[in-house]
Formats: C-alpha cells, structure tokens, sequence
C-alpha cells in the first residue's frame, strides 16, 4: 500500500509538473503578435547587436575559425543561464496563491520554471546548429558530450535556482542582487571575448578566468562541437586534475548547498511569502 | 494509529509572527540589530495552542468558531500547508483540501484551459479531465463560455466553474473551508445536495462553517474553538448552543437606563420601565401611577432607531377596548413581550400615557431605556417589523 501511495504521489507531480509549464509557456507571449517566435528572435538579435559591435567593428576573434557561431553558441547558452535563475527564483514568490492553498512539493514550481527556460533553450539550440551546419563545422564524435555538458548545465542552473528561490521568500533584495551579479558573470564567461585573447594579456588570467564553472562548461561546449584545436578548454591551461576539478567541485557545492538550503526553509514558505 | 481513525491530532502548537511594519527592510534590520532585539519588529501571535481531537472515519466533522479563532490555521495544518511549531498531526489516507475554490484559477487563460490546471492540482491528468469535460461544463452550465478567457467570467461563473470541478475530487478526506459562503441559492442548494451526497457515501468529511443550521443538518460531530483552544468537542446541539452563546457575549445588552423624565407640560404621571432584551424577546415591564384619578387612559410604547425611526408602536387598546383607570394608590401594570426581529443597531423606548381620544397627554418619557440589538441569527429578522406581540395588563 506505501509503495503505491508513493506511486501516485509521483504521479500526481508529474502530472502538476507539466501543467505548470503548459500555463507558463502559454502566458508568456500572450497578447503579442509574434508569439514564440520571441524565444527565438531575441537571442538572434542580440547576437546580431554583439556580432556587430564585438567582431564586425572591435575585431575580436580574428582567425580564430567559427568564432561568430561560438559566440551564438555563448549567447544562447548564457540566455538560458539567465532566463532558468532569475525564473527560477521568482518561482515561489510568484505563486504565493497555489502555496497558501493547497499543499504540494515545492520544488516542482522551481522546476516548472526552469523547464520553460529550457525549451527554449532547446529551440535555441536548433536555430545554432543550422547556423553551425551553415557555417561548415565538421562535427566529431566529441558532439556526442555536448548533451552532457548542457544537462550539467540545466543542473547547475536548476540548483542556483533553488537556493535563489528560497532566499528570495525571506530576502527579495535578492533580486537586484543577483542581477549585479549575473551583468558581473556575463563578463567573467568567455562569451563575447576568446580565452586567446585572455591568454595574450596573461596566462595566469585565463587560467584563473577557467576555474568559473560557467567558464568551463561553455568552452568545453564549444570544444565538443568545433573542435578541440579552435577553443581553449581547462585541460589545456591546467596540468593537474585538481585544477580541473575545481569548476565541478563548484558545482557539486552549489548543488549540495541549494538543495539542502531550499529542504530546510520550505515548510515556511507558505506562511511568509 | 488506530484503524477507524482518519486524523489524530495531538497537542498541536501554532503561532505566527506578525511584523509591525516592512520586517524584512534594511531599516528594521538595523533597528534590531541596534536595539538588540528589544524592539522588535514583530509579535508571535499564538494561534492554535494544545489543540488536541481525533476525527474518526466516515465522520462528517463539523468545526465551528468565531473570525480569528484558528480554523483556518488548523485547516491549514491539517492540510499540510503549514507545519505546527509543537504537536502531531496524522493523517489516514488521502486528503483533499479546498481553502478556497478555484485554486490556480488563471485570468488570463480560457475557462477551458483552467479546467485542466485546476483538475492538475487535485491531481487529474489530462486524460482523466478529457472524460469528464462534458460532465464539468455541463453542471457548471458554462457550456457557451468555455473558451473564453475567465478574466471575463463573473465572479459567479468562476464559482460554478471552480465548483463542478472540485466536486470530482477523490479522495478519503475532503476539507471544506466555507464553501457556502459565496454563490446565490441555487449554488448553494447544490452544495447542500454535494454534501448531502457525501454523507451518503460515508465519506471523512471537515467542514468549516458559521452556519449553525449546516452543522446541525449535516454533521456527525463538531468542535467549537475559540482563541486557538478547543471550547467544545462533541454533539453538534452542544456546540451549536455553546457557539451561539459565545457569539451572544455582546448580543443584546441594556446598555443605559435614563431615568424616566417626563417631558409632557404638566406631571401628573409617574411612570417607571425596565426593558430586556433576549435573543428571541425583548420584554417591557412598566408600572404607571398617578396621584389623581384617571379614568380614561392608554399607555402607548413606542420604539424608536437611534436615527428616529419608528419601528414598533403599541398601546393597551390594542388589548382592550377597555380604558384604563389609574388609581391614586393603585398603578397599572403591564408587561410586554415583543419578538425580537429588529436589524441590528441602537434602538430606545419611549412611553406615553394619554387619555383614549389621544385629545389630553398625561405623560410622555423619552428614551425610558435605550438598548443595542447584535443579533447572530439574521434569519429571524423581517423588515416588515411586524412583531409577534405578547402583552399583559394588570390592574389591581
């Protein structure tokens, strides 16, 4: 009888899970004339604003091949960063109704948040392989990792998410916070700008640059799909493993930490938010 | 936990803290920080303390208490959305609260669209929704409106709405939270007959409510609390004259008696009253004297609202065709016992003694008494103010 209980408790989540995000996705472009084309265009428009100023007009990159599609890549991913925490953490305070009424497991609100980023970042991801294929990138056999890079990511995105979230019911100055924050990160992830360039200015930099694990995650990406020999990747700069397991260590932290953070405030969160 | 017990609840604790202003700001960070926590910005409000019931199965389990005594924060609780600061609280078997109808109701999306979000939260999927649409929608008789956006709904229509869907719910324990409360009569015949419907298939029902007459009719057994205690456990006639009598703590008080003055030009009356006021009565006792003869009288009473308006007027010919004789050593007596139907408010009395043809005024007594009327059962109120009337004039 427990296990069956059990059963139909999980049933029941999956079930809520996917409603959520049915809701979410369709109040999003509600009212506007292009509708889910926006999760498309707005990521190809801001390419198209940094491909100008960055590699049409400052030059960065030059002869480093595919970088225009690298820097896509960057952008789409660092969208989805972007979108899935600061979702994620309005995604208790947002639903104070469904919390105050009725009882279910938190945690499926953070995810349903960050289930929306991720389709699409999905759709995304579409658009930056026809550009990829486009532009002539052979793919090997390391375009096999990249889906493991990006489930490392959504789990790196989904537990920042979780502590964001659960800090914003007591702390909603959170929110500004994080925002400085995510403007600081932007520039300290190799987005815009290649690790060679870093590099030329000083090795240590880019070396200390590799240990953000947002650093890692999206130029190991990028090695899967355009090869190891056009991107810089931790295990080029760093010698021992334990430098290189530092990014992941970080995000074993983060995981551990949000976790346990958003387990421990959630039974209050019906009565303060 | 024993079999035949759906929920045990064991010396459940519960307060909040309340912020006297924005608690969360920097200022009142640096307040506490400063003051050391002796201004605080907050109050624990005890909400519950030692609560303390067990609901068997099948029960339908009435809870009854005033504005802010903690049902609904026991509620709550049993729902699982809060957690007690001390106490246990089991639950046996499925449970499936409605606080509130419509939960998740979303605005911005159609009628149809929230069917399925609101059918999720009580745990339907899409299938299930998909083979009782037609049944939802047609109790609801929304069927023209479904695909319109339920920002345009009435709020009656989201309730219909809200309520064909909740009333599928399965589970071994429903929670009702005042569902009554909203909706016109048909709506809420028809939770008469849900409930009625319930009791019929034995199911654990919790229903909270101020509705003495729901609790007598549908309840197994009630509980009466009030500030976070339980007051009463047990048979719902209990409860429900102990509810009322709690509420009746301010129900009808004299609130000043004004010595009687006889404003008439010459006094040649002495008149003394003494009302009360009950939940059902309201009872006059008077004695008039005089230390001359008077052949051929009437007292007439007359209430009065506080804003001047009339509402009740007798005098003793409506008994008798008869005058009354006023004696020099023999006052008249009479006593009066007038229904209490009046709406709630300020009324005083006033009493005349006039001869038969109203041609000479002995006496008249402004505001002989004055008196509140808080009245817990609005049933018993008629606008027409046509009391049923009992008097007794005695002459010795």
């Amino acid at each position: 009888m427990f296990v069956n209980l059990r059963r139909t408790l999980k049933r029941k989540n999956i079930i809520l899970l996917r409603e959520l995000v049915i809701t979410d996705f369709k109040l999003r472009y509600q009212g506007s004339f292009l509708g889910y084309v926006w999760s498309l265009l707005r990521p190809l428009l801001l390419f198209a604003i940094m491909y100008l100023v960055f590699v049409y007009f400052l030059r960065f990159g030059e002869g480093i091949e595919h970088f225009a599609v690298s820097l896509l890549l960057g952008i789409v991913m660092w969208t989805f960063f972007s979108e899935a925490t600061n979702q994620g953490m309005r995604a208790i305070i947002d639903r104070g109704d469904l919390l105050r009424k009725i009882n279910f497991p938190k945690y499926i609100l953070v995810i349903s948040a960050t289930i929306s980023a991720l389709i699409n970042f999905t759709l995304n991801l579409i658009v930056v392989f026809v550009f990829m294929l486009l532009d002539g990138v052979n793919f090997g056999w390391t375009a096999l990792l990249f889906p493991f890079t990006i489930l490392l990511l959504y789990i790196f995105s989904l537990s920042l998410a979780f502590f964001l979230a659960a800090v914003n019911v007591k702390f909603r100055d959170i929110g500004h916070i994080w925002e400085i924050l995510l403007q600081a990160l932007f520039y300290a992830t190799p987005i815009l700008y290649p690790v060679q360039m870093v590099m030329a200015f000083s090795v240590t930099a880019a070396q200390f640059l590799l240990l953000n694990p947002l650093a890692a995650l999206f130029q190991n990406s990028r090695a899967q799909l355009f090869g190891y020999e056009n991107v810089v990747t931790p295990s080029q700069l760093f010698s021992s493993t334990l430098w290189l397991a530092i990014p992941y260590m970080i995000i074993l932290a983060t995981i551990f930490i949000s976790i346990w953070y958003f387990r421990r405030s959630q039974s209050k969160f019906a009565e303060i938010v | 936990m024993r079999d035949d017990i759906a929920i045990s609840v064991k010396n459940v604790s519960k307060s909040f803290r309340l912020p006297h202003e924005q608690h969360s700001g920097f200022k009142q960070f640096l307040i506490n920080a400063l003051t050391k926590g002796v201004k605080k910005g907050y109050e624990n409000q005890h909400v519950l303390s030692d609560v303390y019931f067990e609901i068997k199965k099948g029960e339908f389990f009435g809870v009854v208490g005033r504005n802010g005594s903690g049902k609904s924060t026991l509620l709550k609780i049993l729902a699982g959305i809060y957690n007690p600061d001390r106490g246990e609280v089991s639950v046996n078997g499925t449970l499936v609260p409605f606080i509130e109808l419509g939960v998740g109701f979303n605005p911005e999306l159609t009628g149809r669209e929230n069917v399925f979000l609101n059918g999720a939260l009580l745990g339907f999927s899409r299938k299930e929704i998909d083979t009782m649409y037609k049944e939802i929608v047609d109790f609801a008789e929304l069927n023209r409106f479904m695909d319109q956006k339920l920002k345009n709904y009435s709020s009656g229509m989201q309730v219909r709405l809200a309520f064909s869907i909740a009333i599928r719910a399965q589970s071994d324990i429903l929670v009702l939270d005042e569902v009554l409360a909203v909706g016109d009569e048909a709506f809420q015949r028809k939770c008469f007959a849900y409930f009625a419907e319930l009791k019929k298939q034995k199911k654990t029902v919790i229903l909270v409510t101020h509705s003495m007459d729901s609790v007598q009719q549908f309840c197994t057994r009630a509980m009466l609390i009030d500030k976070g205690e339980v007051l009463q456990i047990g048979k719902t006639s209990r409860v429900a004259e102990k509810y009322t009598e709690l509420n009746n703590i301010p129900r009808a008080t004299l609130t000043e008696k004004i010595k009687s003055k006889n404003v008439a030009t010459k006094s040649q009356v002495d008149v003394k009253a003494d009302c009360s006021v009950g939940d059902d009565f309201i009872s006059f006792s008077i004695s008039a004297g005089s230390a001359r003869l008077l052949p051929d009288t009437v007292v007439t009473i007359v209430i009065n609202k506080s804003s001047g308006e009339k509402v009740f007027q007798w005098s003793t010919d409506h008994e008798s065709e008869e005058p009354i004789i006023i004696n020099k050593s023999n006052p008249v007596f009479i006593r009066l016992k007038i229904a209490n139907i009046f709406p709630d408010g300020r009324y005083d009395v006033q009493i005349g003694v006039k001869t038969v043809d109203r041609s000479t005024l002995y006496g008249i007594f402004n505001q002989i008494c004055t008196f509140d009327i808080v009245n817990p059962n609005p049933k018993k109120r008629d606008s027409n103010w046509k009391p049923a009337v009992k008097a007794e004039v005695i002459i010795k």
